[in-house]
């Protein structure tokens, strides 16, 4: 019927759509027909989910906390490479987790740079590993994310307002109550909610950092369950927690969270007349410094201590940053193969079962998914020799909700504006995909492929469970380094891995924006 | 000739009744105050609204069940009528092929109508690249090499000033009279009707009227016209 015409079908979006759903419930229920539900939870389990709920909640507590001050700062202040540090906020999002933690433990480590002050004062030396290594961890990855999610609420306040206030000579205290808690109540519970939820499924920081019976997370739980005792049944009754836990968290944080953090113009510095006093000024700055510290040191304390170690990597190591960017390439193309498709079809108002499969797509754990397709293929083949296509593959749906936050608004925007034309054209299918919807869409094509690149680039989760001695991706390969004591490779293979990760978002990302006409 | 017979085109809650004939190769304007359905009526032609009710026909050709690029209609929308990251022949060319594989003699057929429309130096341009009037004669370009029967046009010149807005209407005027095509606008401006239009199809009250001649419709206006022009 003429009234339904579409230039292009919903048919294979849906496809993909019903592919995700059946993959994420697929090994869910596979993992679920291997648990044992007689057995109940033991004091371990539950020493795990205590620790995996106390540690989002400092974690989520902690990160907003200090993006307030800091958001504040940023929001009020202009100076020399705002704009970059504001850029460097998002840059956490795509760090590879060992990488960071590397860089962690250079800083604040036992042998680390803030111990050795420490000595020279005469004191102790700070400990990193356990509850408070995780929460610290946790916080140098979504402070960041906090940080954003409250500057665009600052950014969302009407200039009129601020023009308002200052009219009205209000002061600091008259300007919080008149803007900034208003502001803040609104933001605050989805910042908290988004925090905790991503920190319940934390794997790869409670690997390296915490471990042992009274640091552990579900997730830790379940890799354990599986690649040291090889216990299936215990392994699934603990994914079947952590899937309650992370969908009830990911429900709760889509349901309270105003905005994703992606938005744009977040630099855009607003006229403001408050602040002014020499105190504010001074409050201000050292929030900023030391925030900006806190992200930065780090990450150049990894650059400073990889560097010497670059030129003596062993074959080992190259090949596993081999292995690593094949996994990543396949999976970007994986991502891509289900997002646009999905994206269209969402486009063209076939929503439903697509946004069950990205609801599910937060909700899953790489780590559950990764035991469900163990379980899968345990009989039939040998799992470790697929290490590399599973990794991708659970990569892929793991970056599926975010490309589809970048993918959709666009998808929808090309459809409604070029969508009659190209009707009115005779472009269907394969012209209208080809001629109108990829090329309009090439930015946001770009942008999507280059996160997914990065993050499947830097993943440590399921390539744990799957990787046999001899195989490895090179994020695996730099904690093999770091349990066998050998820092200085480590930390080299650590440079290394932040290069290709920032090198695939890169020309990925600048790739779709080359000669992208508006 | 294009026959709406008891048809009821539907446009959310919206509903607008009309049966009418308009005769091959003639010009009709279609106005009427805003929000009373003129473009609801050329997108029911175009294949973009569904009829609740009656039939439309292309001479004796059912049009109901045709999908909106096999209709005999070439349609220019009020806006977006360019794809920005095509360039100005492969605008035009999409009217020929929608997969744009041209052979030498299509591509000819593009270059000749970018002449017809003055704009032979521009094919490799992008309509970033053009002035709002030069955009508009792509976009006429393009119809012209459709070949279509019947041209549409939503209020297509609507952002250009008067006299870029009455060149346009002239070039208009001249492509359907070179090539006898049937042409149906939607206009509020009774002076683009008296310019361009032999007959005027007047929609007002939820009811599109069959044509009149444009002069005497015009200097006497029935009451509801009346109350529009003011």
């Amino acid at each position: 019927m003429a009234d339904c015409a579409q230039p292009v079908s919903p048919r294979l979006g849906i496809g993909a759509a019903i592919v995700v759903a059946a993959l994420i419930l697929g090994t869910l229920a596979a993992v679920a027909l291997r648990a044992e539900p007689g057995r109940g939870l033991g004091s371990s389990d539950w020493a795990a989910l205590r620790f995996t709920l106390i540690q989002a909640c400092l974690s989520a507590g902690l990160s907003v906390a200090l993006a307030i001050p800091v958001a504040r700062a940023l929001a009020r202040r202009r100076f020399v490479g705002r704009r970059l540090l504001i850029s460097l906020l998002g840059a956490p999002f795509i760090l590879p987790v060992i990488v960071a933690i590397l860089g962690l433990l250079t800083v604040f480590g036992r042998a680390g740079w803030f111990s050795s002050g420490l000595a020279l004062l005469g004191l102790e030396p700070v400990q990193i590993y356990g509850l408070h290594g995780v929460v610290l961890a946790h916080v140098f990855f979504n402070l960041p994310l906090a940080t954003r999610l409250v500057l665009q609420g600052w950014q969302e306040i009407p200039a009129e307002r601020f023009r308002l206030a200052a009219q009205l000579g209000a002061d600091a205290r008259a300007m919080r109550q008149l803007l900034e808690f208003p502001m803040l109540k609104r933001i605050v519970p989805g910042a908290l909610a988004v925090v905790f939820a991503i920190c319940l499924s934390s794997f790869a920081v409670a690997l390296t950092l915490g471990g042992g019976p009274r640091a552990t997370t579900i997730e830790l739980a379940i890799y354990q369950a599986f690649r040291f005792d090889f216990d299936l049944g215990r392994a699934a009754l603990l994914s079947g927690l952590q899937l309650v836990l992370t969908g009830a968290a990911a429900l709760v944080a889509v349901r309270v969270s105003a905005g994703e953090g992606f938005g744009t113009g977040l630099d855009r510095p607003l006229q403001r007349w408050d602040g002014s006093t020499a105190g504010a000024r001074i409050v201000d700055g050292l929030w900023i410094v030391l925030a900006a510290g806190f992200l930065l040191l780090p990450l150049s304390a990894i650059v400073l201590a990889g560097l010497p170690g670059m030129l003596t990597l062993t074959a080992a190591v190259w090949w596993a940053a081999l292995n690593s960017i094949l996994v990543a390439a396949l999976s970007t193309v994986l991502l891509l193969l289900l997002a646009l498709p999905m994206a269209t079809a969402v486009a063209l108002g076939r929503g439903g079962v697509i946004e069950l499969a990205g609801i599910l797509g937060l909700a899953a754990s790489p780590l559950v998914i990764g035991t469900g397709l163990f379980i899968v293929i345990y009989p039939i083949a040998d799992p470790f020799s697929l290490a590399l296509p599973v990794t991708a593959l659970v990569n892929a749906v793991m970056a599926l909700p975010f490309a589809l936050r970048i993918l959709v608004p666009r998808a929808r925007a090309v459809v409604g504006r070029y969508g009659r034309l190209a009707l009115s054209l005779d472009m269907r299918g394969g012209a209208f995909v080809w001629r109108v919807l990829l090329p309009r869409m090439r930015p946001q094509i770009g942008f999507a492929a280059g996160l997914a690149a990065a993050l499947s680039m830097g993943d440590l989760g399921v390539i744990a469970l799957f990787a046999d001695p001899e195989f490895a991706t090179l994020p695996l390969q730099v904690y093999r380094l770091m349990g066998a004591y050998r820092m200085e490779t480590a930390a080299a293979a650590a440079l290394l891995l932040l290069a290709l990760s920032m090198a695939a978002f890169w020309i990925l990302d600048r790739g779709g924006r080359w000669h992208a006409e508006a | 000739m294009l026959r709406l017979e008891n048809c009821l085109i539907e446009n959310g809650g919206f509903q607008l009744r009309a049966d009418l004939t308009i005769a091959r190769g003639s010009r009709v304007a279609v106005i009427g105050p805003s929000g009373a359905g003129k473009s609801t009526l050329i997108e029911a032609v175009a294949g973009f609204r569904p009829l609740r009710r009656g039939a439309m026909f292309w001479n004796e050709t059912a049009l109901a069940q045709i999908e909106p690029g096999k209709r005999p209609v070439a349609m220019l929308f009020q806006d977006g009528n360019l794809f920005p990251h095509l360039t100005v022949a492969q605008n035009v060319g999409l009217g020929i092929r929608a997969n744009l594989h041209l052979d030498v003699a299509k591509r000819a057929q593009v270059q000749a109508a970018l002449v017809r429309v003055g704009l032979q130096d521009m094919a490799d341009r992008r309509p970033a690249a053009l002035s709002g009037g030069q955009q508009s004669r792509v976009a006429l370009a393009r119809v012209l090499v459709q070949g279509r029967d019947l041209l549409l046009l939503d209020e297509p010149f609507a952002a250009l000033g008067p006299a870029l807005k009455a060149e346009m209407l002239d070039l208009v005027g001249e492509l359907v009279a070179e090539s006898g095509a049937t042409l149906l606008m939607v206009s509020h401006d009774p002076n683009d009707a008296r310019r361009i239009a032999d007959q005027v199809v007047l929609v007002a009250e939820g009811q599109a009227h069959p044509p009149m001649d444009t002069a005497s419709l015009l200097d006497n206006p029935p009451p509801a016209l009346k109350a529009y022009l003011g």
